[in-house]
């Protein structure tokens, strides 16, 4: 399997390209992110012996099974397929939220045995507002405490790579955007102050940590604070969920983006028609097209980073 | 036991005042609460039906009370025993608010 040189993958980096939104590559040179032309994607694979991958899923929605997409359990199956086949396997998966639909305990379960079909060292996963329905964060926390502390932000080390998770679902203000809130701003403060200011940091957030589309809350109100203190950091990644789509933003060293959903599009903000962020259902055989999954990886002594984008939907 | 005749009936005079109001339905459509502001007397029953494809919960401000998730066509009840403006919001889309002003 060599995807980069496959014809079709790279009709569909150049649709991206065009921003057309379907699949993008980037690297990460000296710490910011910049689009690479599909005639570059092979690079990714000839300099594998010193790269570290990962890969990044969100919005899986397990017990949504409406119009727009009556089955979520088959795509995330796909996409598990698709993590399992690449020729450069991940070493682990993020998972950026929404893993549910309706915080139901049946939901996490089974979102949880089908994230185990995926072949990782770990999924580590933040929750979506949808994961914090009822009872608060008790039900996700159930099946997603990640270092038994019974919170949902946290960090760990992998491939000289430093993750953070962050939450920042809970805190939903009247009429206005949701924010990490004192707490965990302080907790990544400390976090923080054992982080060499040479290692490569990748956030995790399932709302936009930068304000996409305040009018549907696509933003977090205190992101500024939280970026400030990544500020000294040479190399910074923020991947986020939330907006079924790939949005991208670079400020200084702090790369952000928006990924696919792996359940249904939502509308692209201000879309003439379209006034609230609701499922937005395709015609069919176009679903394919517009959700899928993201592999990144971290060539370390070349800086770089590369992210590719990849439908469902793919040769 | 002539006084007891008239505390009776003012006993029963309060009831009867107490008595609930008509019950007033709130429809979430298109990610907005329709009425968005309503005024209704103590003992009134407020309901919520969700007639969006996605799923919304409330909030009061005061966090009084939240709701249980409400997907399609769920609904939620509460009764609103006093008097005050419960202003709410919707915990997964913060940008649709709602005020229920209890007033006799």
């Amino acid at each position: 399997m060599n995807e980069p040189l496959n014809p079709q993958r790279r009709k569909t980096l150049g649709c991206l390209a065009a921003w057309s939104g379907a699949a993008v590559v980037w690297t990460l040179a000296g710490g910011v992110p910049r689009a690479l032309g599909a005639t570059t994607s092979g690079g990714i694979a000839a300099t594998s012996k010193h790269a570290f991958t990962f890969a990044q899923i969100s919005d899986t929605h397990i017990g949504f099974h409406k119009d727009a997409n009556p089955d979520v359990v088959g795509c995330l199956r796909r996409a598990a397929a698709d993590l399992n086949a690449l020729a450069l396997p991940p070493a682990l998966v993020v998972h950026t939220g929404d893993i549910s639909h309706l915080s139901k305990p049946e939901e996490f379960g089974q979102a949880r045995e089908l994230l185990s079909e995926i072949r990782v060292d770990r999924v580590h996963t933040i929750p979506g507002e949808h994961d914090a329905l009822d009872n608060g964060l008790s039900g996700y926390l159930k099946q997603f405490d990640h270092d038994g502390k019974n919170r949902a932000w946290y960090s760990f080390d992998q491939g000289g790579v430093h993750f953070i998770g962050l939450s920042n679902v809970l805190d939903f203000r009247m009429g206005s955007l949701t924010s990490l809130g004192d707490e965990q701003l302080a907790w990544l403060k400390n976090d923080l102050r054992h982080v060499s200011h040479s290692t490569p940091v990748v956030v995790l957030a399932h709302i936009p940590m930068w304000t996409v589309y305040a009018q549907w809350g696509w933003g977090t109100a205190d992101a500024d604070q939280a970026l400030a203190l990544l500020k000294p950091y040479g190399s910074v990644t923020v991947l986020n969920g939330h907006i079924h789509q790939v949005l991208q933003k670079v400020e200084g060293n702090v790369a952000l983006h928006t990924a696919m959903s792996l359940a249904y599009p939502l509308p692209t903000p201000g879309q003439a028609g379209i006034g609230e962020p609701g499922p937005v259902k395709v015609p069919a055989g176009e679903l394919g097209k517009r959700i899928g999954t993201r592999e990144l990886t971290i060539v370390r002594g070349k800086h770089e980073l590369a992210l590719i984008d990849t439908p469902l939907d793919h040769a | 036991m002539k006084l007891c005749y008239p505390l009776f009936a003012l006993v029963l005079a309060a009831t009867a005042h107490a008595a609930p109001a008509a019950d007033v339905t709130v429809e979430i459509r298109k990610f907005a609460f329709e009425p968005k502001e309503i005024t209704v007397a103590p003992g009134t029953k407020v309901s919520w039906i969700n007639r969006d494809e996605t799923p919304h919960q409330i909030k009061t401000d005061d966090g009084s009370f939240t709701s249980t998730a409400m997907d399609t066509n769920d609904h939620y009840e509460q009764v609103f025993a006093k008097e005050g403006d419960f202003s709410y919001v919707c915990t997964l889309h913060p940008f649709m608010t709602g005020v229920v002003h209890v007033h006799k």
